[in-house]
């Protein structure tokens, strides 16, 4: 049994989520290859080979991957699975926007049925994965001869990832898509943590009344090193932009400590978060749902609250 | 422009579901249903595409048992022409719906395929990405915003990262993001009118298509509820508890 993890990458270096990936895989069990598809992409590379547990690195570059076109590297991934018929009995990338894209369409390629999202690898075949906003857990065994599966990174975690030594191998690139023209990205610049791997998150709501409050959350995560992050009725009014939600449709995150602020924990917001170590909110409707996940419950004004937050862990 | 919108019917999204005490799914009798809120966005805008002049009709599709035409009317109610029920009580998975609604797409030599990006019950967010891939076609996933132009689409996508976009060939799949727009109600007159457009109805079998599932389903439970918590009424209590009780900052 062999696994291939698609890396996820930014032009920087390695994301987290593809050693939560890892760490998956290694559950599966078997050897571990991984895939990475990129332009310029020898850092990365050298960084995917020291990732504790893998066997293989092997790499395209091209510039038909200089952006993450899902077609391109669908096709990539399909022709590697078919010149290597039967090396490869599962396929797994994280559950991001670009695992998420990316696998469903290599999988119709595949005429494999993929299985989104798993939070738990029972054996090979078997996996958990949150159904209705994670209201429910269904456990799913997979008939097909192929297994491609996205991974919620946060179930899993870090793989290490300095003392490996895999090996290196280039492949051949198997075309881009006429179809599709990247035009630009708009990238949100924050100096803080990512969401989906920091330690601490400070998230608001509608209760924030305005993207001119979001500076008081910011510092507030700024002190105790975490990022920020927000509801879907923040985003919606444009208080932060849309890479800021949480919830069943937007990103999962389970940090050591959530802090809910001015969110009334509607249950797809708490589909993204009530894996979290240790939740907080801060909410002046004492009736507010969030309260029944929060382990502290502080029942005030935000504007009252966050202020006094601050000046405390000032001293 | 023909535009095709497939839309699934699920329990509504306010409801809080309950697994089935026999964790074989969760419990459907008597459960509010509704069209999959990223549907209502898609049958928006394939409306407004019509709207601006740019398509001449738009399709509904819905693959399910009986009572999956009430959902199709819904989307007839907001504006659109006509609808395909694909009748059947299977279980039905992404791949097998993917491969029925292209075979719809090619009948009807449609442009456009806007699908909600993801379903709100099985959470899967798989459909559009496979029509794509089997119909060899662009894909255009989380989008919210698209606009026709000479090459195709100009569309962006909702991406972790932040906005992406890109320009895509006519013909072409996308799915729906939540700001993409933002539905509109059914009007009373719009609804009975609904009641005379015409719905066709079809089967897997006389699609061609193949719907035995690839994936069983073992067991649904209900996750580990969270222990309750407490009240604290200052921030000098709050930092304490992280601090020396939670050990978190
Ligand atoms: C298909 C679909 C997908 C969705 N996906 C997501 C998702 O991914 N993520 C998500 O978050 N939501 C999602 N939602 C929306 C979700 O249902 C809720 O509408 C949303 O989470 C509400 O956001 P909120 O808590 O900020 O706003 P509200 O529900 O309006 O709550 C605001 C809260 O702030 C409190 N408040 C107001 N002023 C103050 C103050 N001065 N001090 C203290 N507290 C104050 C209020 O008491 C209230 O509890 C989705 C909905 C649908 C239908
Ligand atoms: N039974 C169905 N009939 C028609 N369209 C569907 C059906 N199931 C899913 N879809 C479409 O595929 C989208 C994504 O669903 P999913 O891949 O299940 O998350 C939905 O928003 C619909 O547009």
């Amino acid at each position: 049994m062999r696994i291939l993890v698609i890396a996820e990458h930014y032009k920087s270096g390695l994301a987290p989520a593809t050693l939560n990936t890892v760490a998956a895989a290694a559950q599966v069990g078997g050897e571990i290859d991984v895939l990475i598809a990129g332009q310029d992409c020898a850092a990365i590379t050298a960084a995917a080979a020291k990732i504790a547990g893998v066997r293989k690195v092997l790499v395209c570059d091209s510039a038909s991957h200089a952006n993450e076109i899902t077609e391109n590297t669908a096709a990539l991934i399909k022709s590697l699975m078919d010149s290597r018929v039967d090396e490869y009995s599962h396929v797994m990338a994280p559950a991001s926007t670009f695992g998420k894209a990316l696998i469903p369409y290599t999988a119709a390629l595949c005429d494999v049925q993929a299985i989104s999202d798993i939070s738990e690898v029972v054996d090979a075949d078997t996996f958990v994965r949150p159904i209705y906003a994670g209201n429910a857990l269904s456990r799913v065994k997979s008939l097909d001869a192929v297994k491609m599966i996205t991974v919620r990174t946060t179930a899993f975690d870090l793989a290490e990832a300095e003392s490996g030594g895999a090996e290196i191998e280039n492949i051949d690139d198997a075309g881009a898509t006429d179809q599709v023209q990247f035009v630009e990205q708009t990238l949100g610049s924050s100096e803080r943590p990512e969401l989906t791997s920091a330690k601490v998150v400070v998230s608001g709501g509608r209760g924030m009344q305005s993207g001119d409050n979001f500076p008081m959350l910011e510092k507030l995560a700024d002190q105790l090193g975490g990022a920020v992050g927000a509801s879907r009725a923040a985003v919606d009014a444009g208080f932060v932009p849309n890479e800021y939600q949480v919830g069943q449709t937007g990103k999962v995150v389970a940090p050591d400590l959530y802090v809910a602020v001015g969110i009334s924990g509607a249950i797809q917001h708490l589909a993204g978060m009530k894996d979290s170590k240790v939740i907080v909110a801060i909410n002046h409707d004492e009736e507010a749902p969030i309260f029944q996940v929060a382990d502290y419950g502080w029942n005030e004004d935000l504007f009252v609250a966050v202020p006094a937050l601050q000046a405390e862990l000032e001293k | 422009m023909k535009i095709l919108v497939p839309v699934k019917r699920v329990i509504d999204a306010n409801i809080r579901v309950r697994v089935k005490a026999d964790h074989t799914g969760v419990e459907t009798a008597n459960v509010k249903m509704a069209m999959n809120p990223f549907c209502e966005i898609a049958v928006e805008e394939a409306l407004r595409i019509k709207q601006a002049g740019h398509a001449e009709e738009v399709i509904i599709v819905s693959a399910g048992p009986a009572k999956c035409p009430e959902t199709i009317r819904a989307g007839l109610a907001m504006g659109a022409d006509r609808g395909v029920h694909i009748e059947t009580e299977a279980v039905l998975e992404p791949l097998a719906i993917a491969k029925m609604i292209k075979v719809i797409a090619e009948q009807e030599s449609t442009d456009l395929v806007i699908l909600g990006k993801q379903s709100i019950d099985d959470d899967n967010n798989q459909t559009g990405q496979m029509l794509a891939a089997i119909m060899q076609r662009p894909l255009g996933s989380y989008i919210s915003k698209i606009e026709r132009n000479d090459g195709g689409f100009a569309i962006t996508r909702e991406i972790d990262a932040g906005l992406e976009k890109l320009q895509i060939t006519c013909p072409a799949v996308v799915t729906t993001d939540l700001r993409l727009n933002e539905p509109r109600y059914a009007s009373l007159p719009n609804i009975m009118k609904a009641k005379k457009k015409p719905i066709q109805v079809t089967t897997p079998q006389q699609l061609g298509v193949n719907v035995t599932n690839r994936i069983e389903v073992v067991e649904v439970n209900t996750p580990p509820a969270r222990d309750a918590g407490v009240m604290v009424a200052s921030a000098a209590e709050l930092v304490d508890k992280l601090r020396n009780e939670a050990k978190v900052i």
